[in-house]
């Protein structure tokens, strides 16, 4: 984005709601907004039908995991403004152990199944979505693969000169 | 009523459930329950280094594989801000355009076949065959290339590459004119596809909707003209965009999409500079060979980059590129180790997807297979 | 009089691929030649069930395409409904969601049937080490041919079914 067109957006953002703009960083031309997830949705709907902004366009949803932090989970809309081309990053935090964010769904409806995967993969619960369950994994899958907690291996690597103690292969045959 | 198509289905294009709720035989909704290829990616890509990620994006969208390559090292490029020289620029546009026709062709071949139409298939895989041939021809694997670098591509083309794909390319219009023979004007084709499935550009902007199913709907957009990138911007070629966002447009988006790529590979063909193909930014790209046998230094280099890799700046960036079902994105972000922290793709037809529901309201059931087929998803990219 | 029941596996002998009414004759010259006669008909059309999952998929799709025509081989049609289909080409990475799926079209399958595990996923969950992918699809039904590469080649599929066919005949795999 533009200097003039970051700043802009930033004093908008602020002057509208004072006080849920928490941090704001532009890197490799990226502009990534930190919102107070409280205020989340105003400023969703606000940057989406503002005539001077109007981000109409979601292009994903998602969240890291940084479990040495708290509040430890980052997550991300990252939306477009067709017309011009720019491109704004939200984020808003979720603690442990609720996670909770609003949902996006009623200002762009396309974040319907990025947040149901968000769910799924990492826990986060979006409060206001209309059908929040498992996406990807099956209905009855209990932990979420993507956090880093999640230790993912299928099956550990047993080399030739190393024992199979304990770990026959499967006898379903036949 | 309910109707299951299954996940074991001929005309779901991979293994996709759609949950059809159904009055008599018109369609009310059409809930799509995934997952069912569901692979893990992002969490396989967070303990890989970046250039052994590559191979893995390829697995994502397997019709088109050289574009996830692309999008992925984009990703890590932008990161890091190595410059890419256009030697290799115009190789991996090249190999990206070359994927754009295969897979339509795919798709047209398999689309048809979904309708009845056998012979489409064939003609679509005597073409594909060929494209699947040069791929081998320069990177030694039919599909999965994954011939990008971090910095460039892995290996420069073979002598007498341009001469077999200007054969190619001397052939492929009168290919697509044959297949535009078979689907353009057949009343069973106009009959089964022509106002079906209808996407209005507001639709299309709420659902997250992108690639032909957009531009079919009005909206023109694509990545390739909008954020050039890889050179696209030295080369010229236009975009077609659609107005009645139906079944029927998306099978014209994607013809002319074909003629365009073609249009565009002539260009490299003929505008493709010397030069080396690997960026000479040493963190990065190995040393060249001849090198190995004289520097020492080298030899430590090259074995620490291919075993350890190379370690990226804190931040995070969102690389895209034009696939051929849409917008493919890659969210990288990372902590300044060798490896992507977190690793997040923005998979075109998984969004493109979600907009099924409103597609099928009021076709009858055997409209939602032609539908379906004409959105073009991949499962590999839904699901990862 | 054990012989009528389920064995799905053909064995050097040459008796015939799966049960077949003459079983319960036992071992003579007429039933031995008739196995001959079986098998080879059993062998010569081999249809298989659609089960293509992911990229391996593309290159089944390949195999049956104008350049390697699988069709020479016998597999004239792929069957979508797996009551009419005798072989299981499970092309593709097999998740977690789909294991149960995969084991439900295996049972619907009428004997005789086999399975070609096609691709480094389906027999040994190729570079997918992880919590989604099923690590072999021989952990769920039993595998006859296994095909390496990711994905293989349209010819060494075919060459997997050429295998397949002389199991089926009760010939050496590979020919002496």
């Amino acid at each position: 984005m533009s200097e003039s067109a970051t700043t802009t957006l930033v004093q908008r953002v602020q002057e509208r709601f004072p006080g849920a703009l928490m941090d704001h960083r532009e890197f490799r031309g990226d502009l990534t907004l930190l919102v107070d997830a409280g205020r989340l949705l105003e400023v969703a709907r606000f940057i989406k039908e503002d005539p001077q902004l109007g981000f109409t366009y979601l292009l994903y949803n998602t969240a890291v995991d940084w479990p040495a932090r708290q509040p430890r989970f980052d997550v991300v809309w990252e939306v477009r403004n067709l017309r011009s081309g720019t491109r704004v990053r939200l984020k808003a935090q979720a603690a442990m152990p609720d996670c909770r964010v609003p949902s996006l769904t009623s200002v762009w409806p396309a974040a319907n199944w990025h947040e149901r995967e968000t769910y799924d993969l990492l826990g986060i619960r979006f409060d206001g979505h209309p059908d929040l369950r498992r996406l990807l994994m099956p209905d009855t899958w209990e932990g979420h693969p993507l956090r880093k907690d999640y230790v993912s291996f299928g099956e550990p690597v047993i080399f030739s000169d190393q024992k199979l103690e304990g770990l026959e292969p499967d006898a379903i045959r036949g | 009523m309910e109707l299951n198509m299954g996940p074991q289905h001929p005309s779901t294009h991979g293994v996709l459930r759609v949950k059809l709720k159904l009055d008599g035989e018109v369609a009310r909704d059409a809930e799509c329950d995934i997952g069912y290829l569901h692979t893990g990616f992002e969490k396989s890509f967070e303990d890989k280094t970046y250039t052994q990620g590559i191979t893995f994006s390829d697995r994502m969208d397997y019709l088109a594989p050289p574009i996830n390559n692309v999008g992925f090292v984009m990703a890590v490029e932008k990161l890091m801000e190595i410059e890419v020289p256009p030697r290799a620029q115009a190789i991996r546009v090249m190999m990206m355009e070359l994927a754009r026709i295969g897979s339509h062709a795919l798709w047209l071949g398999t689309t048809g076949l979904d309708l009845g139409v056998y012979s489409g298939f064939f003609y679509a895989w005597r073409d594909r065959e060929k494209i699947l041939d040069l791929n081998e021809a320069y990177s030694g694997v039919r599909m999965m290339t994954s011939f990008t670098r971090v910095g460039g591509v892995a290996w420069d083309l073979p002598d007498g590459w341009l001469e077999e794909l200007q054969r190619l390319l001397d052939v492929l219009p009168s290919r697509i004119d044959d297949y535009e023979g078979l689907f353009t004007r057949n009343p069973i084709w106009l009959e089964r596809t022509k106002g079906l499935g209808v996407l209005t550009a507001e639709e299309a902007i709420e659902w997250g909707v992108t690639g032909p199913v957009l531009r079919a709907s009005g909206v023109d957009y694509d990545v390739r003209k909008a954020f050039p990138y890889c050179g696209y911007e030295q080369y010229d070629f236009e975009v077609p965009v659609g107005t009645a966002g139906d079944s029927y447009e998306r099978y014209l988006m994607r013809i002319l999409e074909m003629r365009e790529s073609i249009r565009i590979l002539q260009q490299a063909i003929r505008t493709i500079p010397g030069g080396p193909v690997q960026s000479n930014d040493r963190k990065v790209a190995l040393p060249p060979r001849t090198e190995l046998s004289t520097s020492m230094e080298a030899v430590i280099h090259h074995f620490r980059l291919v075993s350890e890799g190379f370690k990226g700046p804190v931040g995070e960036v969102y690389a895209f590129v034009e696939s051929p079902r849409g917008e493919l994105g890659y969210y990288l972000v990372s902590d300044g180790t060798n490896k992507p922290y977190r690793m997040k793709v923005r998979p075109p037809s998984f969004c493109n997807l979600q907009a099924i529901g409103k597609m099928v309201q009021g076709r009858l059931v055997a409209d939602v297979v032609a539908i379906l087929g004409s959105i073009d998803i991949i499962l590999g990219d839904v699901d990862r | 009089m054990g012989e009528l029941g389920v064995r799905s596996r053909p064995f050097v002998t040459g008796r015939a691929a799966g049960p077949t009414p003459l079983n319960a004759l036992g071992d003579n010259l007429f039933t031995t030649t008739l196995d001959k006669v079986i098998n080879w008909g059993r062998a010569g059309a081999i249809w298989p069930a659609l089960f293509g999952l992911a990229c391996c998929a593309i290159e089944m799709m390949g195999t049956v395409g104008p350049r390697h025509d699988l069709s020479r081989f016998g597999s004239e049609l792929f069957r979508a409904s797996p009551r009419q289909a005798d072989l299981m080409i499970v092309a593709g990475r097999v998740s977690i969601k789909m294991a149960p799926v995969l084991r439900q079209i295996y049972d619907q399958m009428p004997e005789p049937k086999w399975v070609i595990a096609m691709g480094a996923c389906a027999s040994c969950a190729g570079m997918f080490n992880n919590y989604a992918i099923v690590q072999s699809v021989d952990k769920i039904v039993p595998v006859d041919i296994y095909v390496p590469g990711c994905p293989p080649r349209p010819e060494a599929l075919i060459d997997a079914v050429i295998k397949l066919q002389r199991k089926i005949k009760g010939l050496p795999l590979v020919p002496r």
